[in-house]
């Protein structure tokens, strides 16, 4: 057993686990943080998705303790309220999901992505930066769809945040 | 998986007397050891992770030297402007290891004492004629990959950071399974002042190897036309379920075509 202590979407969070808890366990039996989902347990699916220190990573191919001290993000941290975060309502918008249970997992990968790309995205980059999140609906279609109108709403956030800081 | 103590190493030198403790291993990015210990396949009774470590991160440039540490990871292998100028084919051998999830944590230093038969880094520094440097020694990349899953390193020895004269012209070409991500064959061409040297991953039965047949063509002429006709023997080729010895004898030709291409554009 290690004591642990990490930040978990704003809350400092902690206590005993076994060294051998992965950090997908402890998000969901731990803290019942259920939003990040178990799918392959293999380290393929991307269901799992959070973000580790600002870093999109699988949950479930990680130790709690491993993350002591850092920060961590789940799905249930995008969200403003009740306000949507950009690419929660780009999802909803353009019907990037089916059955739901990827949706968590893509959208960790769709933030982190869209993160790294401040430039902008197009089809192709999308898509290869999607190669390790599956959706067994296979609906890629509309999850790409929304991935890229999200990166489009967030770069008009994004420059009306920079001319607000310049007036 | 099996219950183990895990210990997070503030220096290398801490770390070595860490990982003397019952049946130690050590731990960077996991990638592949915690999918191991979930299947039981590895069982370490002690976890010694040397991802926190500095010492062992980023990626150093001086003059032609590049000297990347053992605990950098792929991502940042693959984003160092540095790197990109001294040996864009490295910087793009890593943006294509596994997805970004995973590039995010697996490092240079786990995937070399992994050894996996398919990783990506063997072949690069094979033929970068890279040397790989523990807490103990320097150890050249032609002794240092061993076989299957084996290494030069001895129990305990820490890999720190690997360095190489960056080459004038190199370029890796990957042909990948689609579901694991993992070469079927990798081609690794670099040409420096010692002349052209080829590695090859995936596709050995013994592990990372040089094609003696391909580097023969290209010391006469360093251009893909000058592959045509080359054959590789298959017979110390792997057969398996995702390609046969002699499919992958021809990929190998295919691939190490297409690497001159790029490394000549």
């Amino acid at each position: 057993m290690s004591d642990v202590s990490l930040l978990v979407n704003g809350k400092r969070v902690g206590g005993a686990v076994e060294d051998r808890t992965l950090l997908v366990h402890f998000l969901r039996e731990n803290l019942g943080l259920t939003g990040t989902h178990v799918g392959c347990d293999t380290s393929q699916c991307g269901a799992c998705v959070v973000h580790v220190d600002g870093k999109a990573v699988k949950a479930c191919t990680m130790l709690a303790v491993q993350t002591s001290g850092s920060t961590v993000v789940t799905i249930e941290g995008l969200a403003d309220g009740a306000d949507l975060h950009p690419i929660q309502a780009a999802f909803k918008e353009h019907h990037g999901l089916q059955c739901g249970f990827c949706t968590p997992g893509m959208i960790m990968t769709a933030t982190d992505m869209i993160n790294r790309h401040p430039e902008g995205l197009d089809e192709a980059t999308v898509r290869a930066e999607l190669e390790g999140n599956i959706c067994r609906c296979t609906g890629y279609h509309n999850i790409v769809k929304a991935i890229l109108a999200a990166s489009k709403t967030m770069a008009k956030g994004a420059a009306k945040g920079k001319a607000k800081q310049a007036a | 998986m099996y219950a183990v103590n895990y210990h997070r190493a503030a220096s290398v030198a801490e770390a070595a007397k860490l990982v003397k403790n019952g049946d130690a291993k050590l731990l960077s990015g996991g990638m592949t050891l915690i999918p191991a210990m979930k299947t039981r396949l590895a069982a370490p009774s002690d976890l010694v992770d040397l991802s926190r470590i500095k010492d062992l991160q980023g990626v150093k440039v001086s003059g032609k030297t590049v000297t990347i540490g053992a605990a950098t990871t792929h991502f940042d292998v693959a984003k160092d402007e540095k790197l990109r100028k001294a040996c864009p084919a490295l910087a793009h051998l890593a943006s294509l290891i596994g997805d970004p999830a995973v590039r995010h944590k697996g490092t240079i230093g786990g995937s070399i004492a992994n050894n996996d038969p398919a990783a990506d880094y063997p072949a690069a520094l094979l033929a970068l004629g890279a040397t790989i440097l523990t807490n103990k020694r320097d150890i050249p990349a032609d002794k240092f990959f061993k076989g299957l899953f084996e290494t030069a390193l001895k129990e305990g020895e820490i890999v720190t950071a690997v360095s190489f004269t960056a080459p004038a012209k190199a370029a890796y070409e990957k042909f990948r399974n689609p579901a694991s991500r993992y070469a079927i064959v990798g081609v690794f061409v670099a040409k420096g002042k010692d002349g052209v040297s080829v590695a090859v991953t995936g596709a050995g039965d013994d592990g990372v190897f040089r094609s003696k047949e391909i580097e023969a063509a290209l010391a006469k002429s360093f251009d893909a036309a000058s592959l045509n006709g080359v054959k590789v023997p298959a017979k110390t080729l792997m057969s398996d379920i995702h390609a046969s010895a002699d499919y992958r004898a021809n990929l190998i030709a295919v691939m190490a075509k297409r690497a001159v291409a790029a490394a000549n554009a």
